[in-house]
């Protein structure tokens, strides 16, 4: 993991949306490397920033947001300090491209498939039309649609939501990006489609050496997915590490408080762990820990002083203060511990290597 | 004694008795639930999965009387509440039959006051109620879901998904009912927000004897809430069975296929993870060899023909 190359890297970004008059700091100053062909998940509640940060890499903030201060370099720019549409144009969808969370909504319903890849094909690679339909139904057929001459001029009405997806998807990857977002990319879909669309887009990240963001909710398509994870909470990453080392070694309350809620942990019969409080509002400055009031065992430096991070390993880091040396010593709760137990439903014990 | 033979040995609440379900007539027929029987037993928590235009809805629409069946009865308390019924008995089913809806967003009017909204169909059903009663009432239907009394006098854009969803559950406690229809109550819901709800809904269970019917797609929560589970696909449950029985020991194909692909909070097994896919050919019948329901140990009921139900008796039994 050490020495990789570094695609795309944040540095102390702020973002801030006026909102009736009020300023929200909804991005509180996060920096995050992202490491060439690796895979990054996201992860936080609604509300916490991963989507708003993820915008910023393709300049789709909302109008009633900017960049307060800070940096996000790619390929010797600064994305940051990109201000016109013709600029953007240049990285969106071309090495950048987003593949949105609801398959219903991102398509346009009175346009054919076939046109809705051509188009990405004829604006960002400046194919004449007629080579855009054969690459587009090679494409098609890349992320699994049977029949793709037919379904090429099919409308999106007639696809189920899976096959919406790959269609999403298929648009995405259509201009080979060299970083794809998939925000929430199954939230919208059932079990079993969910488990094929997260193989493909896998598969296609290594087929075209594609670096991915995930931003998820859900910990077990993290699981799935994911090289590293950061935790996001209150416009902040509060821990950053490895997917072995945050299921297995996480540090900060916050993830202790995810981890612990999660459903396949609960014994039946018995209340599932469930985090007191809302998140704080983000209106106005957040003194200490942002997630000291939701924490029992909050420290009094917690509500005080913002921790920085400290290293766990070279690869995780935490920004608690319960990594000081000076720290009393809490144990992360007894429920986490079960994760290295939990095996796959119905074939366990299958996967010893 | 497992909770399932307790289970047995009381009554049904409701009956559901070969019912099918059509949309549609003549050559655009389309059969959306086909032949399916089940029973739910007072104070249980009954599942049903399905992955989506399974039928799992529809199922759940069709015993709230939203859907027509087109054949089959459905019993609630022993008497036929589907088909023709009268004014008398449709008043009873509404009041005891509750449903909670998927999206909180989606299930409020977004026009009408908390207020209003938990209290219309206690309106409906006593018209003669004095307008005291009914402030007491939707203020104690608000307590009972963890909210505050005074949130009545606003409007549902002003809460967020989770307490939208508490507000989706008063709308149906208001109406004191003994069984309620959750059809994918959480999964709009985040991680965090899911486990509030779901502990509300066992509390709930506990103080009022509620029996819920639960309708999801996703198995990892369906372990932790349900006693039994039944398994839907295409319209046929295929299979049925106590919810620890069916994750120990599935049986059916297709019931392999959606838990093979339950997410795993374990990165490691997640890894290594081979995710099946159902194909419905992979039964082989022959001509004239019909697929069956029947009983491969107590309780654990399956769908297949009699060369699989020797199979999957002999897998049980290993």
């Amino acid at each position: 993991m050490e020495n990789r190359e570094i695609i795309l890297s944040v540095k102390n970004l702020n973002v801030r949306f006026s909102l009736r008059g009020k300023s929200l700091h909804a991005i509180r100053g996060v920096s995050l490397d992202v490491f060439k062909g690796e895979s990054l998940a996201i992860v936080g509640e609604s509300g916490s920033g991963k989507s708003v940060l993820t915008k910023n890499f393709i300049g789709l903030l909302d109008k009633n947001g900017r960049i307060d201060s800070g940096e996000i370099l790619y390929a010797g720019m600064d994305l940051a300090k990109f201000t016109t549409e013709k600029e953007w144009a240049k990285i969106r969808g071309k090495k950048i491209a987003m593949v949105m969370q609801d398959p219903m909504t991102s398509l346009n319903p009175l346009k054919t498939i076939g046109w809705q890849i051509s188009e990405a094909l004829i604006l960002n690679r400046g194919m004449k039309r007629a080579e855009a339909k054969a690459a587009a139904i090679d494409i098609l057929k890349d992320v699994g649609i049977n029949e793709p001459q037919r379904r090429y001029r099919q409308y999106p009405h007639e696809f189920s939501g899976g096959m919406r997806q790959r269609v999403v998807i298929a648009i995405a990857v259509a201009c080979g990006p060299e970083i794809l977002i998939c925000d929430e990319p199954t939230t919208a879909l059932d079990v079993t489609i969910q488990s094929q669309i997260l193989g493909l887009i896998k598969t296609l990240c290594r087929k075209y050496e594609m670096t991915t963001i995930y931003i998820t909710h859900d910990l077990g398509v993290v699981a799935n997915v994911a090289d590293r994870i950061a935790v996001m909470y209150a416009g902040d990453i509060v821990e950053i590490g490895t997917a072995d080392e945050v299921f297995f070694n996480p540090q900060h309350p916050y993830t202790w408080a995810l981890l612990s809620s999660l459903p396949q942990l609960g014994e039946k019969g018995k209340e599932l762990y469930s985090i007191k409080g809302t998140p704080p509002k983000l209106f106005g400055v957040i003194k200490g820990d942002a997630f000291a009031p939701r924490n029992p065992q909050a420290l009094k430096i917690d509500y005080l002083v913002r921790p920085p991070y400290f290293e766990v390993s070279p690869t995780h880091k935490a920004r608690t203060w319960l990594l000081d040396p000076r720290a009393p010593k809490i144990e992360p709760p007894e429920i986490i511990k079960r994760l290295h137990d939990l095996e796959q439903e119905g074939e366990a014990g299958e996967a010893d290597e | 004694m497992s909770k399932w033979t307790e289970a047995r040995a009381r009554t049904p609440l409701v009956s559901v008795r070969n019912i099918d379900v059509t949309f549609g007539n003549g050559r655009n027929a389309f059969k959306a639930v086909d032949n399916v029987s089940f029973d739910i037993y007072r104070g249980e928590t009954f599942g049903l999965v399905g992955e989506s235009g399974s039928g799992k809805t529809t199922i759940g629409r069709a015993i709230i009387r939203i859907n027509k069946v087109s054949a089959g009865d459905i019993l609630y308390e022993g008497k036929r509440i589907s088909g023709k019924i009268d004014r008398e008995c449709d008043r009873e089913v509404i009041r005891n039959i509750q449903m909670i809806f998927q999206d909180p967003m989606a299930s409020l009017n977004e026009r009408a006051k908390i207020d209003y909204i938990i209290s219309e169909g206690l309106m409906s059903v006593n018209h003669g109620m004095s307008a005291a009663e009914r402030k007491e009432k939707v203020e104690q239907a608000l307590l009972d879901v963890g909210l505050l009394p005074e949130f009545a006098s606003r409007f549902p854009h002003e809460f967020s998904g989770g307490q939208r969803q508490r507000i989706g559950i008063a709308r149906c406690l208001v109406m004191n009912p003994s069984f309620i229809i959750a059809d994918e109550p959480i999964s709009a819901l985040d991680v965090s927000i899911r486990a509030q709800v779901l502990n509300l809904l066992s509390r709930l269970q506990q103080e009022r004897g509620l029996t819920y019917l639960f309708i999801a797609h996703d198995l990892s929560v369906m372990r932790f809430i349900t006693n039994r589970i039944a398994v839907i696909y295409k319209g046929v449950i295929v299979e049925l069975a106590e919810t620890e029985e069916l994750f120990r020991h599935p049986l059916h194909p297709y019931t392999k296929v959606l838990l093979s692909a339950v997410p795993v909070p374990n990165p490691r097994v997640e890894r290594k993870k081979k995710v099946l896919v159902y194909d419905p050919g992979c039964h082989h019948y022959s001509d004239g060899e019909r697929p069956v329901w029947a009983e491969v140990v107590p309780g654990h009921f399956v769908r297949g023909s009699e060369r699989e139900l020797d199979a999957y008796s002999e897998e049980r039994d290993k």
